[in-house]
């Protein structure tokens, strides 16, 4: 297992030397989202608190970097770390509000769609970011302001991002902390009663995955250029974040990393393929259509599966 | 603050506040008898809006005729939903149900927006244009007949949960299913009906403010959460906390309108749903819900 994940990775090193500049594209979007759908599945996969509003954290980190660069003139690599704290920060009050008023399943959900929804229309509402017209970035290619002339240097950035955080993710996932946010979603009162502070480990959880969020947040203003408060704290995004994990097998190590693989193709193609006929929202139903038939086929995802086949191949050869 | 403005805007909130309720007593329904909260709420709304225009602009019915075929429709269509999926997850966690529901308020609202475009329309009514003047404050007839017809569905449906057979098992199954079970209840048949019953509050609720309020595919959510807010502050599963919450609410997005900017007014709405949550999450008028 660890020699094939080498291998993948290797594989990926030396891919953008064959790659043409779109499917460049499509793998910055593939590890983009994974790396983001990494960040929520410890808090939604491991922890099991299912929150629809991780788009609020990214909408954090990529306004707080990309004001912090535009007026103040700060590098975007130390903003993107102001931003994944005032992400951070937003996810300890979220947390604990949460936590502590002991909201669970819709509750859960209904406060952190709620908290995301109010930084919308908050953007959406203040001209200082540019209101409903969106906030951009002029572009210089200037790395030392996160800005590269050539693709490939976004393609590397955001498989590192991926990597990192799914081997922060593998890590977590061995010690105790990690035994902890999983007894915690399989039964959070045995927990309690055998004297786990649970609500301590669901704040760490949080604070982790509104951090990583909010870094990512970095990447999407430098990349994209151009900040609409709709797309960036809207419930959609939140959703192209979840759907991944869930897809792939939420509270697994590689479950979100297969989730972006399986999803962001289809998304990047449908987009373009659906696009094209006028057809703006079908990419959108074929994902409905996918989260119901996991939810009803496969409630654990895809990855139990993978690793069974993979298994079963190793006991073959 | 000028007197007339706030006895408008009073009028104008209770008025609406009959389709608030009707909306939050379908969602309440599903709720308190499957415990399953239906995501998709809002879009099945936004479809019966869809309906009622498709019949008005092709067909020449009038929505305030039109909302009877648009809740046959919807019931049919909750119905559906209900013995194809949420029956198979009806005892999975919380997390499950919120995530098919998910999936199935996704392709509800881009199958929309795929139908009919993103452009928001509104259904033309003749009643909508005809304004009758209590003293200084006027009154718009579209609102008062989509409020009596609210009404008297909502009463109807209370009348059919106390009155009738398949109303008392429905209760009877959201109390104690097991009980029910027990008793030889088809509880699937229970769970169809209410589903369906919930669906068509909805998509009536759609069609009567069809010709008031202009609508877009991607309303669904706002409309949602609305009702998310109105069934958590009557206490999720009350069927008379959802009745009221919804003129309560209704009223107090009215007055807001007025002393606040209307783009503040979701604003205010979410941060109430969060206050609520925090505070009282069984609601005004419910029972601590387990």
């Amino acid at each position: 297992m660890r020699l094939l994940a080498l291998a993948a990775v290797a594989v990926l090193v030396v891919l953008p030397a064959v790659l043409s500049s779109y499917a460049i594209t499509v793998f910055i979007f593939i590890f983009f989202y994974a790396y983001l759908s990494q960040a929520w599945n410890i808090v939604g996969g491991y922890a099991g608190q299912l929150s629809a509003g991780h788009a609020a954290f990214l909408g954090i980190g990529a306004y707080a970097s990309a004001l912090l660069s535009v007026q103040a003139g700060l590098t975007p690599w130390i903003g993107m770390f102001v931003g994944g704290a005032l992400s951070a920060l937003l996810g300890t009050v979220i947390g604990y509000l949460g936590f502590r008023f002991g909201l669970r399943g819709f509750y859960f959900v209904l406060l952190t769609v709620a908290f995301a929804e109010i930084c919308r229309i908050v953007a959406l509402n203040t001209d200082a970011v540019g209101g409903a017209l969106g906030y951009y970035i002029t572009f210089t290619g200037n790395p030392r302001q996160f800005q590269f002339q050539d693709n490939r240097v976004y393609y590397y950035v955001a498989l590192g991002l991926m990597l990192a955080a799914t081997g922060l993710v593998a890590v977590l996932e061995r010690r105790r902390f990690g035994a902890y946010l999983a007894a915690i979603r399989q039964d959070e009162s045995a927990c309690e009663a055998l004297g786990v502070n649970t609500f301590r480990y669901k704040m760490l959880a949080m604070v982790i995955s509104s951090f990583l969020t909010g870094i990512g947040g970095t990447f999407y203003a430098f990349y994209l250029f151009s900040l609409q408060p709709n797309a960036v704290f809207g419930i959609p995004l939140s959703v192209e974040i979840i759907i991944r994990a869930i897809v792939g097998g939420a509270g697994t190590v590689l479950g979100p990393v297969l989730g972006s693989f399986i999803l962001s193709p289809l998304a990047e193609l449908s987009r373009t393929y659906f696009a094209s006929g006028g057809w703006t929202g079908a990419h959108l139903i074929v994902y409905g259509g996918l989260l119901i038939a996991v939810v009803l086929f496969l409630p654990q995802g895809a990855y139990p599966y993978l690793a069974r086949w993979l298994g079963a191949r190793k006991g073959a050869s | 603050m000028d007197a007339t403005l706030i006895a408008q805007s009073l009028l104008s909130g209770v008025l609406f506040g009959g389709v608030y309720s009707l909306m939050a007593v379908g969602l309440t329904l599903i709720f308190g008898v499957m415990r399953v909260v239906n995501f998709a709420h809002g879009d099945m709304m936004i479809w019966g809006m869809y309906l009622a225009w498709l019949l008005a602009t092709r067909l020449g019915v009038d929505p305030y005729l039109g909302f009877v075929v648009c809740a046959g429709v919807l019931f049919v269509f909750g119905a559906l939903i209900q013995r194809l999926l949420v029956d198979r997850i009806v005892d999975a966690p919380h997390e499950m149900q919120i995530l098919l529901m998910l999936g199935v308020a996704l392709v509800l609202e881009n199958g929309a927006l795929v139908a009919f475009g993103p452009d928001p329309q509104r259904v033309r009514s003749p009643l909508r244009a005809a304004t009758v003047w209590l003293g200084p404050v006027f009154v718009d007839v579209a609102r008062v007949v989509a409020f009596a017809v609210a009404m008297a569905l909502t009463f109807a449906l209370f009348l059919f949960l106390t009155r009738t057979d398949l109303g008392r098992t429905m209760r009877a199954a959201a109390d104690n299913t097991y009980g029910a079970l027990v008793i030889g209840t088809d509880v699937r048949r229970v769970y169809a009906a209410a589903f369906g019953i919930g669906a068509a509050c909805v998509g009536a609720a759609g069609a009567l403010v069809s010709p008031i309020l202009p609508f877009q595919p991607t309303g669904g959510l706002s409309l949602a959460v609305t009702s998310f807010n109105i069934v958590i502050i009557g206490g999720l599963g009350s069927l008379s906390g959802a009745f009221l919450g919804g003129l309560l609410v209704s009223v107090a997005e009215s007055l807001g309108a007025v002393f606040l900017s209307p783009s503040m007014k979701e604003l205010v709405s979410f941060s109430l749903l969060i206050v609520i949550l925090l505070l009282r999450p069984a609601g005004l008028f419910g029972k601590a819900v387990t």
